[in-house]
């Protein structure tokens, strides 16, 4: 078993940026472990940075669209941001599709596209409180 | 099969070199008139014959055999440069071809009793492999020549910031299709532009394949965060495009480069001003 | 298909996730030496890496042969894996796109089969499976 993937938390986004070749294992474990952060944390919105992948075959591209997939019934959105050009045309070539995945060129972009008011309850919480004292 | 020239036939033309050489050059200076100087004609005709004499000389029987690797050569590089210089098939072959005549000139001759039907018989071959690498020569030229236009038929240019466009123009095939495909993407990432446009005005037909080249370009795209509209749609593709039943479905199309422009950037100030907290 | 004259080929066990990974490396760093392009490189490994968890988790292990090749004009690489599981009852079926006997998108078979200018697999059941493929240089 290798290490794990290091997950990111920026305000009420998670970030993940895979930089090196994953192994079939690790990645189903950075599949848990990002269902587990979501809750946990209550983040609205995941960024997961493949700029570093040199493929994305079956498999990852199966855990892409999980994540996504689980994220959305935890109420966050999954954004993929920085595919590669070459692997965009395998991944057309295999037949493969990442579903309703959303997609950004970088993690900027990405982050741009999570909408302002995904705020996490906690900070929705806080304002409303602040309301109330004022 | 017996030796192509025994010591005879091999003494006879050097001693007659010159009545071979000056028939021969006559016969092919007559069909090449004005296309290469007789300067030119006499120096390659006597490389080719010392080399010819050498390789019979050496025991040479066939043109295959080592002892002609000079005459090999020498023939390859004249009609190499021949085909580059755009001289025709015939034009080429003619420079091995009149070398007959001065063999002919060696029959007629009533002093000469030499058999040259041998001779007669490796010149043919001569000819045959001076037309296979002339051939060869043009077709390495037609395949230069086509990655060229690769190359300069593909151009991706930046409309905005954030938009980049790649007009196509002329016939699409699969490998020029991957070109431009690959070139547009690469384009999107070095850019960071998130509107790709690929205009088909230029392009006369669009069959399945071509088609089906454009819907994967646009996917990819999209897998990359990226959108793609195809624009420049001609009436006749319109109906090509329904009547092969391709399915183009939620695609972006535009009737023309300018739509395409206009709604590619009426869509990043939408993202522009979703940014900003209202 | 050419004859194509075989150098060296490397061997590598299938027996884990982590040598699905050590495949990938390798037919990568073979796909540069051949001097594919880069779309051409990720086509190649993209397969490999399909067809090394297809050895793994169908045929329950097995090896990959991967070498470079030469036809005369153009270099290439070759990649070979081979198991001695089940086997593919019916390879048709299997080639058939979206059709798995597992858990997978079905796509390992018939999707790889796109990607790459030589595909060829060999199967019998309860013998094992051995598919074979290669890219060129253009």
């Amino acid at each position: 078993m290798s290490d794990g993937v290091p997950i990111l938390k920026i305000g009420s986004t998670l970030l993940v940026s895979i930089q090196v070749d994953l192994q079939d294992d690790t990645a189903l474990r950075l599949q848990e472990d990002l269902a587990e952060r979501i809750t946990r944390t209550g983040a609205r919105g995941v960024i997961i940075d493949i700029s570093g992948l040199e493929i994305v075959d079956s498999f990852i591209g199966r855990m892409l669209a999980s994540v996504a997939a689980i994220s959305h019934v935890l109420d966050a959105t999954t954004v993929v941001v920085g595919m590669r050009p070459a692997v965009a045309i395998t991944m057309v070539e295999l037949g493969l599709s990442l579903g309703d995945v959303r997609t950004a060129l970088d993690v900027e972009r990405g982050l741009a596209m999570l909408r302002p008011e995904d705020r996490s309850a906690e900070e929705i919480l806080l304002a409303a409180a602040e309301r109330e004292e004022g | 099969m017996a030796p192509v020239a025994t010591d005879t036939l091999v003494r006879t033309l050097v001693e007659r070199a010159e009545t071979v050489r000056a028939a021969w050059l006559e016969a092919a200076a007559a069909e090449l008139h004005g296309r290469t100087t007789r300067g030119e004609l006499e120096r390659e005709q006597s490389d080719i014959l010392d080399a010819l004499l050498d390789g019979l000389r050496a025991g040479g029987t066939t043109l295959s055999d080592a002892a002609f690797d000079q005459l090999r050569g020498i023939l390859a590089d004249v009609s190499a440069a021949r085909a580059r210089l755009g001289f025709t098939p015939r034009e080429t072959a003619i420079g091995v071809f009149a070398l007959k005549e001065g063999l002919y000139r060696l029959t007629s001759d009533d002093d000469v009793a030499v058999d040259v039907t041998p001779l007669l018989r490796l010149v043919d071959d001569l000819g045959l492999f001076t037309f296979e690498t002339y051939a060869a020569a043009r077709e390495a030229i037609i395949s230069e020549q086509a990655e060229q236009l690769l190359e300069l038929s593909t151009p991706v240019v930046k409309l905005w910031e954030g938009v980049v466009a790649v007009p196509l123009v002329g016939t699409l095939d699969s490998a020029r299709t991957q070109v431009v495909m690959e070139k547009l993407l690469n384009t999107l990432v070095d850019t960071g532009s998130e509107h790709a446009i690929i205009d088909i005005t230029g392009v006369p037909a669009v069959d399945t394949q071509v088609a089906q080249h454009l819907l994967k370009t646009v996917v990819a795209a999209r897998l990359m965060g990226a959108e793609c509209t195809i624009s420049g749609i001609r009436p006749q593709i319109a109906q090509t495009i329904v009547a092969l039943g391709i399915e183009f479905g939620d695609i972006r199309t535009r009737a023309t480069l300018a739509d395409a422009l206009v709604d590619a950037l009426r869509a990043n100030g939408r993202t522009a001003s979703a940014g900003v907290p209202a | 298909m050419t004859a194509a004259t075989s150098e060296t080929a490397e061997r590598l066990p299938v027996r884990a996730d982590s040598d699905v990974v050590k495949v990938r490396q390798l037919v990568r760093s073979l796909a540069q030496q051949a001097r594919l392009s880069l779309v051409d490189q990720t086509k190649l490994v993209t397969a490999a890496s399909e067809l090394a968890r297809n050895t793994l988790v169908y045929g329950g292990g097995g090896e990959a042969e991967v070498e470079l090749v030469s036809d005369g004009a153009r270099t290439g690489v070759r990649a070979v894996f081979s198991d001695e599981g089940p086997g593919i009852p019916d390879l048709d079926l299997a080639l058939t796109d979206g059709w798995t006997s597992g858990s997978g998108l079905g796509l390992g078979l018939s999707g790889s089969r796109r990607l790459v200018q030589h595909f060829a697999i060999d199967t019998a059941p309860g013998v094992g499976t051995r598919v074979e493929i290669a890219t060129w240089s253009r």
